[in-house]
């Protein structure tokens, strides 16, 4: 026993180093490995409250662009409201999305795994997995998720695997990002017989129950034959202001379904 | 010693909000921030009693961490320094025995506090970036990255430590 205590006595500060190292080698591992419920991240009254407080003034140097960017949305959809000038019979349709905006209160785009926070939470129905997107096109999913507050893994993640499209000709692959360039992602898997260019718009594929089809993503910039795919972004991840998150209204009744085909 | 606490915990909030609102975002070249958060590594007066100092190294990086959603890799990496600071210290100075009063990085030649600095910058840095890309793949970019923002963090912890400290 003595023999212990004067062990323990000797070699406290090692042993408080290695607890405290071994703790937070335990939240790096947990981050990498599963990151639906993280312990540590943004989506925290304080951390969240201090990024609004700069966001408040950050906000007014973006107010130009941001302008622009809503000014062409807005012709663009009443473009769009133009084309259909015939009555639509809408009592046998459901709507499928609805669209939340809210406000990017930190974005990083320079790590290996990125991440946003928004100021938007539980209290104004933003839930964990539901994508995110703004007038230019894709930027992320909802992660953690806090009364106030949510963060979202940047399609800068590589931790990030979106179903994805080239857009003429319906063959489907999995977004992912190599960490090197934020303007530019990789779409892996696209099956041998696909023909595409440079050029070709890529959009999101509508497989998954949190992307609706057909959401932009980019072009695609240059591809090694049968292989990886590179794809320049519409969007320019390093300047995001305003965005929407987009919440998928049958969800539970697909993964119900979907439940009950595996068993 | 009281006015130690306060002086320790001011540096401490302040150095948080610097880093994780101004210097996170500089991304100078498209990808370069400096860490300057961990001068309080540095500045932290060396004492016989190393269990504070180390606790509230790991609290400082894990601030850090949760305003980057960054998991633990500040929280190690910072916690990693803290522990060999005076190990290192004493390899470069050549003694075992400090005034541990009176120390101050201020009362280093240049090319000692330089060579301290850079090699606890480097350390950090390449813990920091291997955690962060977690695997062997990316070796390159690791000590790549490590190495360029080792470059940027030394300078600008030069440049504070010549503006906030007294020369002794």
């Amino acid at each position: 026993m003595q023999q212990i205590i004067r062990f323990i006595e000797k070699y406290r500060y090692f042993l408080l180093f290695l607890m405290l190292e071994f703790v937070a080698l335990f939240f790096t591992i947990q981050s990498h490995s599963y990151h639906k419920s993280r312990f540590i991240n943004s989506a925290n009254s304080i951390t969240g409250g201090f990024y609004k407080r700069v966001n408040n003034i950050n906000e007014f140097f973006h107010l130009k662009s941001e302008n622009i960017r809503l000014s062409e949305e807005n012709t663009r959809l009443k473009n769009d409201l133009l084309k259909e000038n015939h009555t639509k019979d809408t009592t046998n349709q459901f709507q499928r999305y609805q669209y939340i905006s809210a406000k990017v209160y930190n974005n990083n785009y320079t790590r290996r795994n990125n991440y946003l926070t928004i100021n938007k939470g539980l209290n104004d129905g933003i839930d964990t997995e539901m994508a995110v997107v703004n007038s230019k096109g894709i930027i992320g999913t909802t992660n953690s998720v806090s009364g106030n507050y949510a963060t979202v893994i940047s399609i800068l993640n590589n931790y990030s695997l979106i179903n994805a499209q080239i857009k003429n000709n319906h063959h489907f692959g999995t977004l992912s990002w190599d960490g090197m360039d934020y303007k530019t992602v990789q779409l892996n898997d696209i099956p041998r017989q696909a023909v595409f260019k440079i050029g070709d718009t890529i959009v999101t594929g509508g497989k998954s129950t949190i992307f609706p089809a057909g959401i932009l993503i980019g072009t695609i910039k240059d591809f090694e034959q049968n292989k990886l795919i590179n794809i320049s972004l519409f969007n320019d991840m390093s300047a995001i202001g305003n965005i929407q998150v987009i919440t998928n209204l049958h969800k539970e009744e697909i993964q119900q379904l979907e439940a009950t085909n595996n068993e | 010693m009281n006015n130690q606490v306060v002086k320790n915990t001011v540096l401490f909030i302040t150095l948080v909000l610097i880093q994780v609102l101004i210097l996170n975002n500089i991304n100078l070249f498209g990808y370069l921030n400096p860490y300057v958060y961990i001068v309080f590594v540095i500045f932290y007066p060396l004492r016989k009693d190393k269990g504070s100092f180390l606790f509230l190294s790991f609290l400082l990086g894990l601030a850090i961490d949760f305003f980057s959603n960054s998991g633990g890799i500040n929280a190690a990496a910072t916690l990693l320094i803290a522990y060999i600071r005076l190990p290192l210290l004493s390899k470069i100075l050549n003694k075992t025995d400090f005034e541990y009063q009176s120390f101050s990085i201020r009362s280093l030649s240049f090319g000692k506090s330089f060579s301290f600095i850079l090699l606890l910058t480097f350390i950090h840095h390449f813990i920091l970036f291997g955690l962060e890309y977690f695997s062997l793949d990316s070796f390159g970019t690791i000590l790549s990255k490590s190495l360029l923002n080792t470059l940027f963090t030394t300078i600008t912890i030069f440049i504070v430590i010549v503006l906030f400290t007294k020369k002794k």
